[in-house]
């Protein structure tokens, strides 16, 4: 009997420590988001449970190792005690309990992160190896920077152009995968202004581990304001060829492979590109003019540029006016 | 070949092999690409092939192992230029970037296995037998180390074949993790930057093969180290001769092996980079490793299926007399469990990665939605299996520490028919949970609730193996000899495992954990709790079956002292890192996030469990000739197999044994598990100790 007291003592002491070490040593981010609530409670009831079982096992566990062990010279075997159908009833039927509760649970918790609000701002969100689009169809606006105001539910539009990404801003928690060929919808309310990232989830390729944006948070009225700023230079840059060039060139995350300051990536830099001389995989030489760059975005696999031949770089679909323009920016980089 | 110092002449050929083909691969590149290319994938994949069959004929010679690897190789080129002349024509493209084209080098690699799996000499006893010859029931193996180079049919040599062979893909396996590890220890890229390029791949690409391979190789090394034990252990076990299908048996071995080579082909071959999942469409698009790959794991299905098509007929139809449903030893009753799920869920693997094949090869477009396929659909085909399959690597480990555990506390194994139901319902609910894996993929949102259901569940019978141990120890004679430390750690960390699983199921938290590095941390504590510590545990405890000799009790213990606690803080990290914002299958990490530091410390750890792993390693093969004399009962087991001497004669059993009383009644005075019948033919009577009740 003293035995089981003991243990027992034991197990509701190392339960509470290991309850406070779990928060010490699995911290979760900051939350930012309304649907980070329910999750983080549900986090703090997990480690609630994980702590009890925890030490319901190891405290019995290592108390036998120390108490009972066999000591020098003892030759003998231990009690013959060949089962409890009792205690293994109990021991079935309580977790079982246990378990369909936290399930019972997890889907209120589930319809808690899913609830929606009918006047949620709407984005369509492209995942492309390995950027990010961000549409406003409300404002005509594109940006590969993520604007929302605080607050407010935004309705997160998905789909991806190429392989499966997945978006997760670890301080709104909730996650959602890209798919191809589909739409997939993602609603969050941010609570807290501030700079965060959307990082890719799901392995995307060479370049996976750089698919990250920022995610900006903000008031009502500075998102108001960043997105007059975007409509005007929208307007402005459409006036030029170099500047629709740019924007179509942010749009579609060019720049997750081909520098513009000349340093290593994915693809060739395009720093000083235009009208130089570019050494092909197969050791020819050609004189990157106009006509090359245009066949390079619009066939990539055409010419390979020798030190790139493993790049498989997609085609775009982008039309032969756009590829104009995306030449012309280009042309500006020197 | 120098039959004095066959190790030594087996280097030296690699060496000079190895240079060989790297200088046929380099010309062959130069020939189709025109280019000088000298870290290309040609030249290291012949490299490849010819260093390590010459390995095998400076050791062995030109029969066995070397032949099936002389015959893969040639059935790959031949196999390769059968396509390639095919294509030239119909007027297709001759030659690709990895000089084969993609089609060329599948066929190849497809012919090679086959090649592979007559040159050995699998086949030929099913060849005599088509051609009307008989053969003899049992063929006498070589003497000595040779007989496990060659094809023999003997459970004992084929389980030591599966073990060793393990042994070596987890050495691989490790040195993958350790090479990315290191590149992990600090954010920015340290050697796998966007400058270098080796085997065609830049720093990242290499980055993402590496940690591709390790999940796969130790994927494939966990089920051939489990084949290997089951193989083993299991007819010793049952007091049968062997497995009920020797030549089954054969072949469920020699397969894995070009499986294997094919999966390192896949590394030379431009590597491939979508994690051993192989999603499509990355799949659909990634280098013609991602071809050997698909083709690797398919053939090494094969042995992971007709394995457990054996051990089930072996425990239904071999057992001694009187071994009833509730006296097999409670290990017989996880190989079973598993068994049942290898053989009836690993076609769904080979199946999904044979549609993404056909995919690539044929145009077909099951996952390309631009052809109206869906990538979702190939996540539930995957998962159908790959869920179900981390219950075949973890059962037999549940299995092994059940079996121990009654040996080092000399008390009854608790619960005995609980735990032996336990491993069967893990099994049943283990093939309705798998969508819990695609939680955040885009399917049904509602169809998630009854998997999270399901997925729960599978907390009940595995709390009933946990109690049921604690309750086997309390009050147990404990004694800690090194398999008995394997088997208190693997509990100790396999339950790390277990607890970190139930937040996973609840949706709404998984949303956050998904793909994260707290998954990561949470898959290795579930296996090295339910495999590589049972795995280690149980060649400890039956190291001295096999050999008559055991391992040094010292440095096992080292090994298991180190190994332990840097194991246990390195999944501690990767569940913080991932809980603060680290994503899975990342070959960098923003700086912004802080989490230098906490990855210097993991992969210090790293190296400390490779450490105590190399010396594992040097005691276990120092051991088999110079390791302490143990012909004996060593852990004073009550099993059948401790009650003849080590090692284990050729045929088992010189007389057949008869089950006579309960398999773990230590502590109960005069009690019997089994009786071995004489030669007189005088059955033994059944001795009734104690009362049922």
């Amino acid at each position: 009997m003293r035995h089981y007291v003991i243990v027992g003592l034991l197990v509701i002491a190392m339960s509470v420590l290991a309850y406070f070490g779990a928060h010490i040593v699995w911290p979760m981010p900051v939350p930012a988001s309304v649907q980070a609530t329910p999750i983080d409670w549900m986090w703090n009831l997990q480690l609630i449970f994980i702590s009890f079982l925890f030490s319901v096992i190891v405290v019995p566990l290592f108390y036998s190792l120390l108490v009972f062990r066999r000591k020098a010279g003892d030759g003998s075997d231990g009690e013959h005690m060949e089962g409890n159908t009792t205690l293994e009833v109990t021991w079935t039927l309580i977790p079982l309990f246990i378990v369909l509760a936290f399930a019972y649970m997890g889907a209120g918790n589930l319809a808690d992160t899913l609830r929606a609000d009918p006047n949620a701002m709407v984005v369509k969100v492209t995942g492309i190896q390995w950027s990010w689009k961000f549409e406003y169809p409300d404002y005509g606006v594109v940006s590969d920077e993520l604007h929302i105001p605080v607050g407010k539910q935004v309705l997160l539009q998905m789909t991806s152009t190429d392989v499966i990404h997945s978006f997760w801003v670890p301080e709104f928690r909730v996650k959602q995968d890209l798919v191809p060929g589909r739409m997939t919808e993602l609603r969050i309310t941010p609570t807290v202004e501030g700079e965060f990232k959307v990082r890719c989830a799901e392995l995307c390729g060479t370049s996976h581990a750089y698919m990250e944006k920022p995610v900006i948070v903000s008031s009502q009225a500075e998102f108001d304001a960043w997105m007059a700023e975007q409509v005007a230079l929208a307007a402005a840059a459409a006036q030029t060829p170099e500047g629709r060039g740019q924007a179509l060139v942010a749009a579609n995350g060019c720049a997750a492979c081909h520098s513009i300051d000349g340093s290593a990536g994915i693809g060739p830099t395009w720093l000083g590109l235009f009208g130089h001389e570019v050494e092909l995989a197969d050791g020819t030489v050609v004189i990157a003019d106009e006509e090359y760059l245009a066949e390079s975005i619009r066939a990539p696999q055409a010419k390979i540029v020798a030190g790139f031949e493993n790049q498989l770089m997609p085609t775009y679909g982008f039309s032969e006016e756009q590829i104009a323009d995306i030449v012309a920016y280009i042309k500006t980089l020197r | 070949m120098n039959r004095k110092n066959p190790l030594g002449s087996g280097f030296l050929l690699l060496a000079i092999a190895g240079a060989v083909g790297y200088g046929i691969g380099l010309g062959l590149d130069v020939l189709a690409t025109g280019r000088l290319n000298f870290s290309g994938p040609v030249p290291s994949a012949f490299a490849l092939l010819f260093a390590l069959t010459a390995f095998f004929f400076g050791v062995y010679g030109y029969r066995g192992i070397t032949r099936g690897l002389v015959y893969q190789v040639v059935g790959t080129l031949l196999g390769g230029l059968f396509v390639t002349g095919v294509r030239a024509l119909m007027g297709l493209s001759v030659f690709g970037p990895f000089f084969f084209t993609e089609p060329a080098w599948v066929f190849g690699a497809l012919v090679g296995v086959i090649a592979f799996l007559f040159g050995v000499g699998v086949m030929d006893d099913w060849v005599k037998w088509a051609r009307g010859m008989d053969t003899p029931d049992h063929h006498e193996d070589e003497p000595g180390w040779e007989k496990y180079f060659g094809v023999s049919l003997d459970h004992k040599v084929i389980g030591i074949q599966y073990t060793v062979t393990a042994l070596f893909l987890i050495a691989v396996g490790g040195l993958f993790a350790l090479i990315f590890r290191t590149e992990l220890a600090a954010s920015g890229l340290q050697f796998l930057n966007v400058e270098m390029s080796l085997f065609g791949q830049n720093g990242p690409q290499l980055y993402n093969t590496l940690m591709s391979l390790h999940g796969m190789i130790m994927i494939i090394s966990i089920l051939l180290g489990i084949s290997g034990i089951i193989n083993y252990v299991v007819p010793l076990l049952i007091g049968a001769h062997d497995m009920a299908f020797p030549r089954l048996n054969a072949f469920g071995y020699w397969v894995a092996v070009p499986a294997a080579i094919l999966l390192l082909l896949a590394l030379v071959l431009g590597g491939f980079d979508t994690g051993w999942t192989g999603y499509p469409p990355l799949s659909a698009r990634a280098p013609v490793g991602m071809q050997m790959f698909f083709l690797g794991v398919f053939t090494a299905g094969w042995s992971s299926i007709l394995g457990a098509l054996n051990v089930i007929a072996t425990v239904l139809r071999l057992r001694a007399k009187g071994m009833t449903a509730m006296r097999l030893p409670i290990f017989v009753w996880a190989s079973v469990a598993t068994s049942i799920i290898a053989l009836t869920a690993t076609q769904l693997i080979g199946l999904s990665f044979q549609l993404v094949m056909f995919q690539r090869l044929f145009g077909m477009g099951f996952f390309d939605p631009a052809k109206g396929g869906n990538p979702v659909l190939f996540q539930h085909l995957f998962w159908f299996y790959s869920h179900p399959a981390v219950y075949v690597f973890v059962l037999p480990g549940l299995g092994i520490i059940s079996e121990l555990l009654p040996v080092f506390v000399r008390k009854p194994l608790f619960g005995y028919r609980w735990v032996a139901m336990s491993s069967l319902g893990i099994a049943l609910v283990g093939f309705l949970v798998w969508a819990h894996h695609m939680f955040t993929s885009g399917m049904n949102e509602y169809l998630r609730v009854p998997f999270m259901y399901s997925t729960l569940l599978v907390a009940v019978p595995t709390g009933v193996k946990f109690f049921s141990w604690v309750a086997t120890i309390w009050k147990g004679k404990i004694e800690t000899p090194t398999p008995m430390l394997f088997v208190l750690g693997a509990i100790i960390v396999f339950l790390m495992g277990g607890l970190s699983g139930p937040p996973n199921a609840t949706i709404a938290l998984d949303l956050h954990l998904h793909d994260t590095y707290w998954i990561v941390g949470h898959f290795h504590d579930t296996i090295f709790g339910g495999f590589v510590f049972p795995f280690f545990a149980a060649i400890y405890y039956w190291f001295p079956k096999a050999t008559g000799r055991r391992m040094n009790e010292f440095w096992g213990k080292v090994h298991f002292w180190l190994m332990t606690p840097s194991f246990l803080i390195l999944t501690f990290g990767m569940m913080r890192v991932g809980l603060l914002g680290m994503r899975r299958r990342i070959v960098d990490y923003d700086p912004a996030l802080g989490f230098d530091f906490t990855h210097l410390i993991m992969t210090i750890c790293a190296f400390g469990i490779a450490l105590s792993v190399l010396i594992f390693f040097v005691n276990f093969f120092y051991s088999i000739k110079y390791g302490e004399k143990a012909e004996g009962n060593v852990w004073n087991s009550r099993s059948p197999e401790w009650q003849v001497p080590s090692p284990m004669p050729v045929h088992n059993y010189d007389r057949p044994f008869m089950v006579v009383g309960e398999p773990y009644d230590y502590g109960l005075p005069g009690s019997k598990y089994i009786e071995f019948v004489d030669g007189t033919g005088k059955q033994p009577e059944v001795v009734h100790v104690k009362e049922k009740h």
